[in-house]
């Protein structure tokens, strides 16, 4: 037994912070790879008919505006880049450095939600949401509706884990200003950096996926 | 994550003396069951949920067998045997056979196996429960409230355009308990890797551990996409997304394709614990080190990395091309290669050693031989070109209940009744134990070997109403099924009486290997009085037993015996 | 603000097992990097490269997913038994989409004509 068994932070059934933080790193990588098959499962059956549907894909993704996705690409990248900053200050025990990460942190990820719902918007608008007011006049419509189908579920789901994400920093905040995360116990932190930047990864996909399919015609218009 | 944890761990010097203090009766009140974090009563609250949908599937089932016993449709309406066969599938195997052995006998005893005081993540593990909580309780209103006529696996179109009554809401019960198994599977596989005490090196882990690792890697990279399958058929229900709607263009197969690429890795979720706990029991009754103790516990790892492999197979008959089909019924064939490793080395454990028919060994040797016949009607299920005259009629329901039931469920009693000394501190009578291991070996033998013989005849599954020469199979599969509810009826009366009557259980009563048996029983809040220190293998029955720490000499886990 | 001190915090036991921590300029590297890429991936979208426009937009996203994973999540430090954690669900994810693509692919294929078993005689 070290003596930071002392730590007011270590649970009793663990030995020491060593292993606590060993088993909450490896639990939080189990977790994230339960998420790579949650949305796996998306990303399979959106392979499967685009495979199917190509032309139809082509002409949803011309659909969506680029400038807000690749945009909101630069915003995901660049929270991605403060959590990661939050998690060193943590590691360096600067709990000053740790509160203004994760704020700005949370501030980059409201502005991609922000973003998300000026398109969403623009899809009402445009009658392009299935099973809310999905008109579109085409002998393709069927195959349509398929693609946005995938395209709300998918930045959906997104969406749903950067509120998720959202609501795990308000959580964190109080103890982050209580002084309980220290350089020996940061656990919490890094697990959120962790989650966080799973979530950037998946919207690494999203974009070239559902945003840049058979863009080239444009250029020959 | 802080510590909440409202007891504090008995120092190691002060409690000795205090050896009444055990899980059971160190705190009282419903809330100290259902806000506890100790894996054992966790366990415990599985144990009692399992059971009540373990009756829940039960009347579906009895309801079905009663229905069968004549031609025509007299007891249920068409759809109302709709709704029972979902009831008792619904309920046996998202909210009974996945969590049985895992999150009863697993939560139990996988901490004390590997000298841990606890799970990795204690809230984590209480939270999966109310996950099953949640989850049950919605699919329990659904079937209450209108009933479900989809077949647990919830196929489009039926679930989708077809469907009547609450499907979106049983879809829902059962995503949320996706995530209890979820939550279980990570808890678990960190337990492992973090939690072992020192010594407790990965040869030296029970081969019930290596199970429940296995089985932990098939419920984190499985239960995801089964959990956004059921999702999107929701979608599909409330907001026509078109996904799985041929009308717009839609594949009903990709749903087949999503939901078994999880529900047949879900078929080894079921089983694998099992073959844990054979392992556990045959080298015990054997009083012998399991035979190829290295093939066995590699053997479970392949088994949860093949059967991600073989999903194709439930679709010979879809619209799946067949050049798919082949490249899955090769892939099927494998996974008869390391379950067959398991019946042999098992086999193989019980030659020459000293065996003893105790009840658990009874279940033991019930499960040897069920599941072997289960395993092998499995191979001529894979088998494409006899499939096509096979496929869904009684013959694939026997087969699985042949695995299921004769496999999992032998499994789960017999674990229930190998540990039953070790969780509640007391012996069940042997006669009574034993009456009803043969009660339900031959009740189950009585109601699904004749399914065999009616499905190769063509009797179809799912129908309530057949002609008439199918009778008198039926009827003797109807009387087996009454012998084996009573069969079940004798291991509850068994079980629970126990703890009114039950002689008092020593620390050791099967005179077994294990840390588990090293502590006493029922064991303390926290296992182990101090961290024990592992210097022996698994299994170590042919050695000398002074080479193992006796219970009441203090050296390893200062536990004192009664 | 930061500067790029390495190791400054006492490490668990205050041996070297504990985490690595990077210096801030790699992290600025890193990020830099991925907007490169982002802006590479969105031109390369408007060039026609035919068939080769999907996989190339893929491997852009591959490399950007693994400088995240490696240097974000810190993988690039971590134990070879945190390298399979983090590779098993990508694996697991290559299963599922070869096996189901395998299907959807060769449905239109000719189906074979039944051999008479009588002429293998």
């Amino acid at each position: 037994m070290s003596s930071h068994s002392e730590n007011p932070a270590l649970q009793h059934h663990f030995d020491d912070l060593k292993q606590q933080y060993e088993a909450a790193n490896m639990g939080m990588w189990a977790f994230l790879a339960q998420e790579i098959m949650f949305f796996g499962g998306l990303f399979s059956g959106y392979t499967v008919y685009r495979y199917k549907y190509l032309a139809a894909f082509i002409e949803g993704s011309n659909h969506l505006p680029i400038f807000w996705g690749a945009l909101n690409t630069v915003v995901l990248i660049a929270s991605s880049f403060t959590v990661a900053m939050a998690v060193r200050a943590a590691q360096l025990g600067r709990a000053k450095s740790l509160f203004n990460w994760i704020i700005s942190t949370m501030v980059l990820g409201v502005a991609f939600l922000g973003i998300k719902s000026i398109e969403y918007a623009d899809k009402y608008h445009h009658g392009l949401i299935p099973g809310a007011n999905f008109t579109y006049d085409s002998p393709m419509a069927g195959q349509l509706k398929i693609f946005f189908s995938f395209y709300f579920v998918m930045t959906g789901m997104h969406a749903l884990h950067m509120i998720i994400g959202i609501g795990l920093m308000i959580w964190l905040i109080p103890k982050i200003r209580r002084g309980a995360f220290t350089a020996e116990y940061y656990s919490p932190i890094e697990n959120f950096g962790l989650y966080w930047h799973f979530v950037d990864i998946v919207w690494i996909f999203l974009f070239p996926l559902l945003y840049l399919i058979g863009r080239e015609p444009w250029i020959q218009l | 994550m802080t510590t909440t944890s409202t007891t504090e761990a008995p120092s190691a010097s002060g409690h000795h003396a205090d050896h009444d203090v055990n899980y059971l009766n160190n705190e009282y009140g419903i809330k100290s069951w259902l806000l506890s974090l100790d894996h054992k009563r966790i366990g415990l609250l599985y144990l009692i949920m399992t059971t009540v949908f373990f009756v829940v599937g039960g009347i579906g089932a009895a309801l079905i067998r009663i229905e069968l016993m004549t031609p025509g449709g007299d007891l249920l309406e068409a759809d109302t045997y709709n709704k029972m066969f979902t009831m008792h599938g619904v309920a046996m195997i998202f909210f009974f056979l996945i969590p049985s052995v895992p999150a009863v006998i697993g939560n139990f005893v996988l901490p004390i196996m590997i000298g841990a005081k606890d799970v990795a993540f204690p809230k984590l593990n209480l939270l999966s429960w109310y996950c099953y909580m949640v989850g049950g309780g919605l699919a329990t209103f659904a079937i209450i409230a209108g009933g479900i006529d989809t077949g647990w696996t919830f196929y489009t179109p039926y679930s989708t355009t077809y469907a009547n009554g609450y499907v979106s809401v049983a879809l829902f019960g059962v995503f949320v308990n996706g995530f209890s198994g979820i939550l279980t599977g990570v808890n678990f596989m960190t337990t492992v890797h973090k939690m072992r005490a020192p010594g407790m090196t990965w040869f030296r882990l029970p081969l019930f551990i290596w199970a429940q690792y296995a089985t932990s890697l098939i419920m984190i990279l499985g239960t995801p996409v089964v959990a956004i399958t059921l999702l999107l058929v929701a979608l599909e229900r409330v907001f026509h997304i078109g996904i799985f709607d041929p009308a717009l263009g839609g594949d009903p197969i990709l749903f087949q394709h999503m939901f078994w690429f999880y529900s047949h890795p879900a078929v080894y979720i079921m089983i694998v614990p099992g073959f844990g706990v054979m392992s556990e029991v045959i080298a015990c009754f054997s009083r012998k080190r399991i035979f190829g103790y290295s093939f066995v516990a590699f053997s479970s790892l392949a088994i949860a990395v093949l059967g991600f492999i073989v999903w194709g197979h439930h679709m010979f008959t879809t619209g799946q091309s067949i050049y798919a089909g082949m490249v899955f019924s090769f892939l099927t064939f494998l996974i008869a290669v390391p379950t067959a490793v398991k019946i042999f080395n098992w086999t193989a454990t019980l030659y020459r050693g000293s065996v003893s028919m105790e009840s658990p060994m009874l279940y033991a040797m019930g499960f040897m031989g069920l599941f072997l016949i289960g395993g092998l009607t499995g191979l001529f299920l894979s088998t494409m070109a006899t499939d096509i005259h096979l496929h869904d009629t009684y013959f694939v329901v026997a087969h699985f209940h042949y695995v299921m039931v004769g496999g999992m469920v032998m499994a789960y009693l017999c674990g229930l009744h190998f540990w039953w000394p070790k969780m509640t501190g007391r012996m069940y009578s042997e006669v009574m134990a034993k009456t009803s291991a043969v009660l339900i070996f031959m009740g189950f033998n009585l109601t699904f070997f004749p399914q065999f013989v009616l499905g190769y005849l063509g009797m179809p599954r799912r129908y309530h109403v057949y002609p008439d020469e199918f009778q008198i199979l039926h009827v003797a599969s109807t009387a087996g099924a009454t012998v084996l509810g009573i069969g079940y009826l004798v291991l509850f009366i068994c079980l629970v009486s126990s703890l009114i009557n039950g002689a008092k259980a020593g620390p050791n009563p099967w005179g077994a290997k294990g840390l588990e048996w090293m502590i006493e029983s029922p064991p303390t809040p926290h296992n182990f009085h101090e961290t024990p220190v592992v210097t022996f293998e698994a299994y170590a029955y042919e050695e000398e037993d002074t080479l193992l720490p006796v219970p009441g000499d203090g050296q390893t886990t200062g536990a004192v015996s009664h | 603000m930061d500067s790029t001190v390495e190791h400054s915090s006492p490490n668990h036991g205050g041996d070297h097992e504990g985490p690595h921590i990077a210096p801030m300029r790699m992290y600025v590297a890193i990020v830099g990097l991925l907007f490169l890429m982002t802006a590479i991936t969105v031109c390369a979208a408007f060039v026609e490269l035919g068939a080769f426009g999907t996989p190339v937009a893929l491997a852009i996203a591959v490399f950007k997913a693994s400088m995240v994973v490696l240097f974000f999540m810190h993988v690039r430090y971590n134990t070879p038994l945190m390298w399979v954690f983090a590779g098993a669900g990508f694996f697991w994810l290559l299963i599922m989409f070869s096996l189901t693509m395998q299907d959807y692919m060769t449905r239109d294929w000719e189906t074979p004509a039944p051999i008479e078993f009588l002429d293998l005689l």
